[in-house]
Order: C-alpha cells, then structure tokens, then sequence
C-alpha cells in the first residue's frame, strides 16, 4: 500500500481500519536470481536497489530472527559524513546524499534529521587534526565547518568550557549530519523492497552453503529447506565470520561488542549530536526526549550482545566531564551489539573467493549511517559483477596488497580502531 | 570480568590489556605472515586468549573465556605455555 495525506485522512474517519501490513510475509521459493542472507538495514536495502535500480526482483532476503531484529536495531542512530580519506569518503558522502532523499524514495517516513554532528577539539594539535579532515570533506564536496570557542559557545552553552583538563577550544561541525530513526530505516526498506516484489522470509537461518563441483555458491541450506539461487550476498555484520566460515572462509574480522545507553525522556536541550574529543563519548537527543549515547568497545572479542561495568562507567565519566547537567538523568536501559571489526576499521564491499559468494562485512560501529550507499554499492555489485565507483577501495584483498584504509591508524588492533 | 592472576590471584579485568586469540604462531618466513596478522577463527564460543596484565605483575597470560557469555575458565603464564 501506499502511505499519504489521502491516506492518513481516509483512516483517521474510517476508524483505522484501511490499514495494510507494511510487508508481505513471504514463503521460501525453490530458487531466485539473488538471494541475501541477513535482514537487517543493509540487506533490505540491498534488495531493494537490486529490484529498483537494476530490475531485479528474484530476490529473497532470509533472516534468522526479525528483520532488524540485530544491529539495526541496537545503534545511536547517528548519520554523517565527516570521514577523511579518500577511500571513505565519497561513499559516506553517497550515503548521506541517499539519505536526504530516502523517504520519498521509499515512501516511508525515517525521520531523517539533519541536526548537525559537532565534533569538539580540546588542544591545539586535535584544533589541526579537525582542520585537516575538514578540508578533507571540503574537497569532497561535503559541508564543514571549523568552529572556535565562541561558536560552540552559541550553539551548546551548556558544555563545560573552562573545564582546566579538556577545555572545549571549538568544534567541527557537519551541519548535514544528524539522526534517523533507526527502525523506521528497517521497516521503510522492507516496505519498499516487498511492493517491488521482493520476498522477505524472517525465522530462516541460513546453515550453510550449496556448492557446485567447482566450489561456487549456488543456493543455501536453512532452517527451512534448501533455496537455490544465481547469487548469494551475504550482509550479517556482527556474524560475519560465523556465516562466512559455512563457505570455509577466514576474514579478517574480529566481533566486538559495542555497548549504547538511553537516559529517561528530557525536555529539548541537546540542538544536535555532540562528541567529546577527549575522551569517547557521542550523543544526541531522541525525538521521545531520551538521551542516547555511547563510547568505547569493551575492548574484547565477544558475541555476547552485552558489555560490562567499566565501559558504563568510562562511558558516564566522559558525558560528565563534557556536559555535567546531564549528571542528574537517570539511565534507562543500556544494550550491547555485536560489531564486525576489521583489521583497518573499514568495511568490505566485495567478490569472496568463493564464486557465486558476495561479502558486505566488516561495518565496525559504523554501518547505520552507511545503510543507504551500502546497499546501493551491493547492489551494483551483485548486478553488474563489479564495484561501485565510490565502494571501490572496500577490496577483500586490500589486507593482502596493502591497500589500507586506516582512518585511525591503528593498524592490525581491531578492538582500537 | 575477572582474571585469575596465577602471580596476584582474582582481579578486575581493568588491569589487563587484551591482545586477541592466543592461538595464531608468528612464522618463521614471510608464508603464512598475511594469515597471521590479518585473519582470524574469530570463534564463538571457548577461546585461549593472551591478556597481560598491566597494571599488575605484568606477565602475559593465557585466558580461557568464552566469548558468548564472558566467562573465564582459568589463566596460565603465556611463557610456561610450551613447557
């Protein structure tokens, strides 16, 4: 169906019984041109440019549990482009483009949020890092703007200025960036994707793979029965390793949990999303009121979709000694997710070297705000057989020809990038 | 998460810095380097893992722990690990 004013009228006097399901619940078929393994932001959307921008809609994206039932579900919802190298950021840039476009696109409201992301510096040295990335942007296309002390000062005069460790010196802000209601984003493609077609197939896990006498994929074996299909792409970041390893491939992958927070409903205070430079703390205001943030990984390797008390506790001290108005907010919840952390900090978007087996992986606690790009550059790839102009650094093999890309420089540490 | 120490006994795992699966062997020529520093079994569930203890003893430690729910079996000396 399709939502509009006409709609939304025509259910307000009807009692609200006009109302479809946003999705068609579909049954496996024996087989399709494409199938997608994982139901989350980045596999929904995937089909749904395989069926918008490339006509193809023999497609079935399987899902173990509920479509955005994992990592989709459990982000900070945060949007923006404000990565430095060249590798990066055209593709965030695509992504955050895709996004000022999303909802009419879909037909779905996301609630989209062009806040603004103020990244604050604290020291000399971090005022030069933040003007070279935002140069960076700059040459890419992308808004950047440099603020000093009096700037950030008009925007968020609640921060602690004179605080004598990290006082704030001023901040980077992308004035484009902001939030988007993460499950919304989920629904919104599944409701898409369906009308052009696509099946949605939730509670089947995918158990291995069915491999000709050459080795390449031709279908997968689930919980279900067994579904034949031309290509199979695989986008269950968080799981990556675990589903890779049904094809016999070892990815340079480590899964780490990321641990999120959510403060009681406020009255407005927060005008955007802020991040502290010296310590790790990000946040922003939910349009419920909550205060939503978060900080560092917990540091080891876990699937255990919950972290432990010292992060909490890192995490708190970090919003205290930024905004210490905040101090008073009760926490509501707090949740872990399981993320795909690579051994540079960037994804992959790529052929596996198993035919037939496509790899959307390695998101580290990045993939929300690359929902969109990731699964128009999937698509394509999954299409045309090859990388999409701004996905075409995301290579499997750049560990193995040295092609990095290090936004942190790391190095080889996943748990640091 | 606590560690047991085998020179300072129970303590918070605070003190120690993680460095992954304890399992991988550097080699000895440049075969096998890639896999070494870049690839991982990345496994769920029971893993070896080193762990040094920082900001204690500062000894390398091999842990067992399990990734899916954090608990720790036990931890040895990495150093006694081949005797």
């Amino acid at each position: 169906m399709r939502y509009s004013l006409t709609s939304l009228l025509w259910n307000a006097i009807s009692g609200q019984t006009g109302w479809r399901p946003t999705w068609r619940a579909a049954q496996p078929r024996d087989g399709y041109d494409v199938i997608i393994v994982g139901g989350g932001g980045h596999g929904l959307a995937t089909a749904y440019y395989l069926a918008k921008n490339h006509g193809i809609t023999r497609v079935a994206v399987l899902e173990k549990g509920w479509i955005g039932g994992g990592n989709a579900g459990r982000n900070t919802t945060i949007i923006r482009s404000n990565y430095e190298l060249a590798g990066n950021e055209p593709f965030y840039e695509w992504s955050m483009k895709l996004w000022e476009g999303l909802e009419q696109s879909l037909n779905y409201n996301a609630m989209v949020s062009q806040r603004g992301v103020l990244n604050l510096f604290h020291s000399d040295a971090q005022r030069d890092a933040y003007a070279r990335r935002g140069n960076a942007m700059r040459l890419n296309g992308v808004d950047a703007e440099l603020l000093d002390e009096a700037a950030v000062r008009r925007l968020a005069p609640f921060l602690d200025f004179e605080q004598a460790r990290f006082p704030v010196q001023g901040g980077l802000l992308q004035p484009r960036g902001g939030t988007a209601r993460h499950d919304a984003v989920v629904w919104g493609y599944a409701h898409a994707a369906s009308e052009l077609g696509v099946d949605i197939i939730q509670n089947c896990e995918v158990t291995g793979f069915l491999r000709d006498s050459v080795g390449a994929v031709t279908g997968v074996e689930t919980s279900r029965g067994v579904i034949r299909a031309g290509k199979v792409g695989m986008a269950v970041a968080g799981s990556s390793s675990r589903v890779a390893a049904l094809a016999d491939l070892r990815l340079p992958i480590e899964s780490h949990v990321l641990q999120a927070f959510v403060s009681e409903a406020l009255k407005p205070v927060l005008p955007n999303v802020i991040t502290f430079g010296a310590g790790h703390f990000y946040v922003s205001q939910s349009d419920k009121g909550g205060l939503v943030f978060g900080g560092d990984l917990d540091g080891y390797n876990s699937y255990a979709s919950r972290g432990n008390l010292p992060v909490i506790e890192d995490v708190c001290e970090g919003g205290m000694a930024l905004m210490p108005m905040i101090g008073r907010a009760r926490v509501l919840r707090s949740w872990g997710g399981i993320c795909d952390m690579t051994m540079d900090g960037s994804p992959i978007i790529d052929r596996s070297p198993a035919p037939g087996l496509y790899i959307n992986a390695g998101w580290c606690y990045g993939g929300f705000k690359a929902t969109p790009a990731s699964g128009w550059c999937f698509a394509h790839l999954l299409a045309k057989d090859e990388a999409h102009d701004t996905a075409a650094a995301y290579r499997f093999d750049r560990f193995r020809t040295g092609h990095l890309i290090d936004e942190k420089g790391q190095g080889a540490h996943p748990n640091l990038h | 998460m606590r560690i047991p120490c085998p020179f300072c006994g129970d303590r918070d795992s605070l003190e120690f810095v993680y460095r992954g699966d304890a399992a991988p062997e550097r080699p000895d020529g440049e075969d096998g380097l890639y896999d070494y520093v870049y690839t991982r079994d990345n496994l769920a569930g029971p893993m070896r893992e080193h762990w040094y203890h920082a900001q204690g003893c500062r000894n390398w430690l091999i842990v067992g722990r399990d990734t899916t729910t954090h608990e720790v079996f036990g931890a040895r000396l990495a150093k006694r690990a081949g005797q």
